[in-house]
């Protein structure tokens, strides 16, 4: 009789304790998740194309694939620094004009309709990049050149172009070191500009820029090994040039499969393109973050997911009635009012259309056409001689 | 026959004879130079000698003593003097945020000997426990008095909602003081069962007590409302979220808004169904009759400008979804996150200037959505029907009234209630600075807030706060700075940086100095511009450190110059050093 009992009341128990373990097992793993989500508010890009001429496309277009990937998971145009070195779309040998492509067989055009650009052309330089991360720009400077973030703002940075061991080139006739991009990751530190940081490379010898890091809440993601080439990815014969790097064109498939309520993390993006597909060896470096890398989600850097809270209050205001009457009074009176406007009364087009045109005064030739058509005349007479003019009449 | 000489004769010219002219050798068959003609040229006069060392020491002396240091001083980088010591002294700066209550005790309040006592001052301090490298001190200092006459009848009046208004007509209180009235213990002031109440002016009653410890007992209720109407830890430690170490766990701290100059409000109406509803809303009487009331009373924290914007055909980013219990559309708390992006791109809220920018969008549902309720955690409707999101801004969706279907066609007139909608947006805007609600002590009654919607000690709190993290930011500013210019080492300190810099420290020092003395006004104008002048300092243009070479392009530079010029004269010095030692040690030879 009492084992029964006794087991019943065991296995009451041990459902019991079961479920107090579960809960706290869920609570605390919701603490955990609580503690390993970033604190971010806003996230900003800085993408950063450095080459020119027609040969470059593919720096081109691996900048927009990025750009287009990173709008369409919400970063939006206002928090996006867009340098591109030069125009591809509307190059004079571009057999596509206002397209720039980065699939074969041109499928995909991500030279869209909204692209951005923020820093065009000659403007894209060591100096201005330099400004724009450090935050030390001249005050004419319109808003949509700056990067406005702030302490708890997480910041992607691409960088795509020709690089060597420790430096990459800008526009073919500077370039930007290591140590200097280090140095300005250090004052965006110091002046608390970043709360994470998520810089990618794409060039030859890629990872021997992200070896100078000091600062601290970096990752850094490199195409290349230090004395690894980063090769391109497939020449479109239509259009006669390279149009991607493998790299970036590996990592666009990977970020077209990502939408913005994604738990993909980091760790996913660190085995995009393996030395088979790539022929380089992909690098990153975590040491400088402190949170594990397969706690971080792609849409932290790459997305622009808001915190928000649910407003319950509410104050309590006095309604000001009168007012309230005679400025819907006025609205109504507004209304009947105001005519129409038509457009084509407010400008006088029969006048413009009926208008004869004016004469002008006849003068005689300048100086400057006389004196080359006598030049043309003596030439011609020289070289055929008066003589022969009995021919013409 | 003659090549075979002439080669002989070039063969013993290159060898043995020791020639001192090449041109000797040149000519065929030339004989060897005379031994007489030679003679002369191999030993060098003495005078010579000595002129052509005296020349290189010379030249050595010149190079080193003279070229060296100005060759230093005109590569260095531009640096003015900077006040280093007084920026890392300005770490270790004491705060000590002083509030001033003036405590009135009524006549039956406490006991006659007590009363003998009055007027005195009682200091009360406190260190704030924070993590922060600077310490915060609070100090209450207590100056209790006898009540006036006006203060005695004001204070037996019927209720306390009279009491004040009689009380605040008589003198205006400085920013940051309190005024703390101690009523007696059966008085009927207050309900029966409130120990304390707190206005919305800087004023507030407590009952007095008839007791031997009547002083220490109403002293510390004083300490608690005036902690409650002034400074917590909580207050604080939310100013100083940014500078403490990370803390996870609460949400509350990363809500405020940063302390910045300005700041630029926007109603925006975004009606993506104008075939269905004709949405007019009175946005101008709103704002001026609402939203100018609360932002003059904010006015001394910053300078604020209002506009406002129709958008049409702005739909959310996300799908709403059918609840066929209740008929209405919801959307769920997961996806609230992914409605504003889609929206703020064309907000165009960043061409509206360079302060910061709070967006209110005040959303209508179309008609295939309405109405449209948001759910909480729970799956309940909130009853606000609005979300805000931190250092952003606002939505709130405003359905409108089935009945106004019934009778007219599309598209329907709709009228916005602004009244109902700007106890929302003025809510938000609340707590977007940081204004949240105070942590009354038990047994305390709380008036209701004014018609501005914001109590003058509210304000008090923002301005303690803001002061405190207008000094935060500046100290870790020039703090930086002055580690930047030690680390890298190129950076160029013109005249004006370094006098925004002196600037800056002065301001520092004179804002510690302000709260230290319980005028929290200019304090907090002390801080502004603590905080101004440093980043304009920080952020000046000409702080870029292109002027970064790699070692190896150093010595490319340099070598060609200097090489040439430094080698003779290394050697000549080095050859003068050993003929010297030389004759030194000859006399010891020859013995």
């Amino acid at each position: 009789m009492a084992a029964p009992c006794f087991f019943s009341r065991l296995w009451r128990a041990a459902l019991a304790l079961l479920a107090l373990g579960s809960l706290a097992a869920s609570q605390i793993e919701d603490q955990a998740k609580q503690f390993f989500r970033s604190g971010h508010t806003n996230n900003w890009a800085v993408l950063v194309c450095t080459s020119r001429f027609w040969f470059n496309y593919r720096h081109v277009a691996n900048t927009l694939s990025v750009y287009r990937s990173v709008k369409r998971l919400g970063i939006p145009d206002s928090h996006i620094v867009l340098m591109l070195a030069d125009d591809m779309a509307c190059n004079a040998r571009n057999p596509k004009p206002a397209t720039v492509f980065s699939h074969k067989n041109m499928e995909l055009n991500v030279y869209g309709d909204d692209v951005e650009v923020d820093y065009r052309s000659y403007e894209v330089t060591v100096e201005n990049f330099l400004r724009v991360l450090t935050g030390r720009i001249p005050p004419s400077t319109p808003r949509s050149k700056r990067l406005l973030s702030d302490d708890r703002s997480n910041i992607l940075i691409y960088m795509t172009g020709h690089g060597g061991n420790g430096f990459l080139k800008f526009q073919d006739s500077e370039e930007i070191t290591n140590i200097e991009l280090a140095d300005a990751f250090e004052q965006m530190w110091q002046k608390r500009r970043y709360n994470e940081l998520l810089f990618i490379i794409d060039t030859c010898q890629g990872a021997s820029m992200y070896e100078r890091f000091y600062s601290p809440n970096i990752m850094a993601l490199a195409s290349s090994q230090v004395g690894e080439d980063s090769l391109s990815h497939q020449p479109d014969p239509a259009i006669g040039v390279h149009l991607m790097d493998r790299y970036t064109f590996y990592v666009l498939e990977f970020l077209e499969e990502i939408n913005p309520a994604s738990q993909t993390n980091m760790n996913d993006l660190f085995q995009v393109c393996p030395k088979s597909l790539c022929v380089s060896t992909p690098g990153h470096r975590t040491d400088l973050f402190q949170r594990d890398p397969k706690h971080v989600l792609i849409t932290d850097f790459f997305g622009s997911v808001r915190k928000v809270e649910i407003t319950t209050e509410t104050l309590s205001l006095q309604r000001d009635s009168q007012i309230t009457e005679s400025s819907y009074k006025e609205d109504r009176m507004d209304e009947e009012l105001m005519e129409p406007l038509k457009y084509a009364e407010q400008l006088p087009v029969a006048q413009i259309i009926h208008q004869k045109p004016k004469l002008k005064d006849w003068h005689p030739p300048g100086g400057f056409i006389l004196g080359l058509w006598a030049l043309i005349i003596m030439v011609f007479f020289k070289t055929y001689g008066i003589k022969h003019m009995k021919f013409i009449f | 026959m003659g090549s075979g000489g002439w080669e002989t004769a070039r063969a013993e010219c290159g060898v043995g004879r020791g020639n001192l002219s090449g041109s000797a050798c040149q000519g065929s068959g030339a004989a060897p130079p005379r031994p007489s003609v030679s003679a002369p040229q191999s030993a060098p006069v003495p005078s010579d000698v000595v002129r052509g060392k005296r020349a290189a020491l010379f030249f050595a002396a010149v190079a080193i003593l003279l070229g060296l240091p100005l060759w230093w001083k005109t590569t260095e980088t531009y640096r003015a003097p900077l006040p280093y010591s007084q920026i890392s002294a300005l770490n270790a700066l004491q705060l000590r945020l002083m509030v001033p209550v003036t405590v009135v005790f009524t006549r039956d309040s406490i006991p006659l000997d007590d009363q003998e006592k009055l007027p005195f001052t009682v200091v009360h301090e406190r260190e704030i426990p924070l993590k922060y490298k600077m310490k915060i001190k609070c100090r209450f200092q207590k100056a209790y008095r006898r009540a006036l006459d006006h203060e005695e009848e004001a204070l037996s009046s019927g209720s306390v909602h009279e009491a004040e208004a009689m009380l605040a007509e008589l003198k205006e209180q400085a920013e940051g003081s309190l005024t703390v009235y101690v009523i007696s213990e059966y008085s009927s002031l207050l309900p029966q069962d409130m120990m304390s109440y707190i206005g919305p002016e800087r004023t507030a009653v407590v009952r007095g007590i008839m007791h031997r410890e009547a002083f220490n007992i109403i002293g510390r209720r004083i300490i608690q409302i005036a902690q409650a109407m002034s400074l917590t830890e909580d207050v604080l430690a939310a100013a100083l979220a940014d500078h403490l170490p990370e803390d996870k766990w609460s949400s509350d701290k990363r809500r405020p808004l940063k302390s910045s100059l300005g700041y630029e409000i926007t109603f925006s109406l975004l009606n993506p169904d104008p075939k269905s509803h004709d949405v007019h809303w009175d946005i101008e009487g709103a704002v001026q009759h609402y939203v100018w009331p609360f932002l003059n009373a904010l006015s001394a924290a910053g300078n604020f400008s209002v506009d406002s914007q129709i958008l049409y055909y702005a739909m959310l980013g996300v799908n709403p979804r059918f609840d066929p219990t209740s008929f209405s559309y919801y959307l769920p708390m997961h996806s609230l996150p992914h409605v504003i992006n889609p929206v703020e791109s064309r907000l165009g809220s960043s061409a509206a200037s360079l302060y910061p920018v709070l967006n209110f969008l005040l959303y209508v549902p179309e008609l295939a959505h309405s109405p449209l309720y948001i759910q909480d955690m729970d799956g309940a409707p909130v009853a606000t029907n609005a979300f805000h999101s931190p250092r952003w801004g606002g939505i709130m969706v405003y359905n409108i009234d089935p009945k106004a279907y019934n009778a007219s066609e599309l598209p329907v007139r709709v009228e916005v209630d602004m009244v109902q909608v700007m106890e929302v947006f003025l809510a938000q805007l609340r707590l977007l600075f940081g204004i949240a609600q105070p942590q009354v002590p038990p047994k305390c009654l709380l008036s209701g807030p004014k018609n501005e919607g914001l109590m003058t000690w509210e304000l008090d709190q923002l301005l303690w706060a803001r002061s405190v993290e207008n000094l935060a930011t500046a100290t870790t500013t020039l703090t930086s700075l002055a580690q930047l210019l030690g680390k890298i080492s190129n950076i160029v300190i013109k005249d004006d940086v370094a006098s925004e810099v002196y600037r800056a420290v002065a301001a520092v020092q004179k804002a510690a100095e302000e709260l230290a003395s319980g005028h929290l006004s200019s304090a907090f104008v002390a801080s502004q511009e603590a905080v101004t002048s440093s980043e304009r300092a920080f952020f000046d243009p000409s702080l870029l450190h292109l002027l970064y070479f790699p070692d190896d392009q150093k010595f490319a530079i340099y070598i060609p110059l200097f090489l040439p010029m430094a080698v003779p004269i290394l050697l000549s010095l080095v050859k003068i050093f050993l003929e010297m030692h030389k004759s030194w040690r000859k006399p010891e030879k020859i013995d």
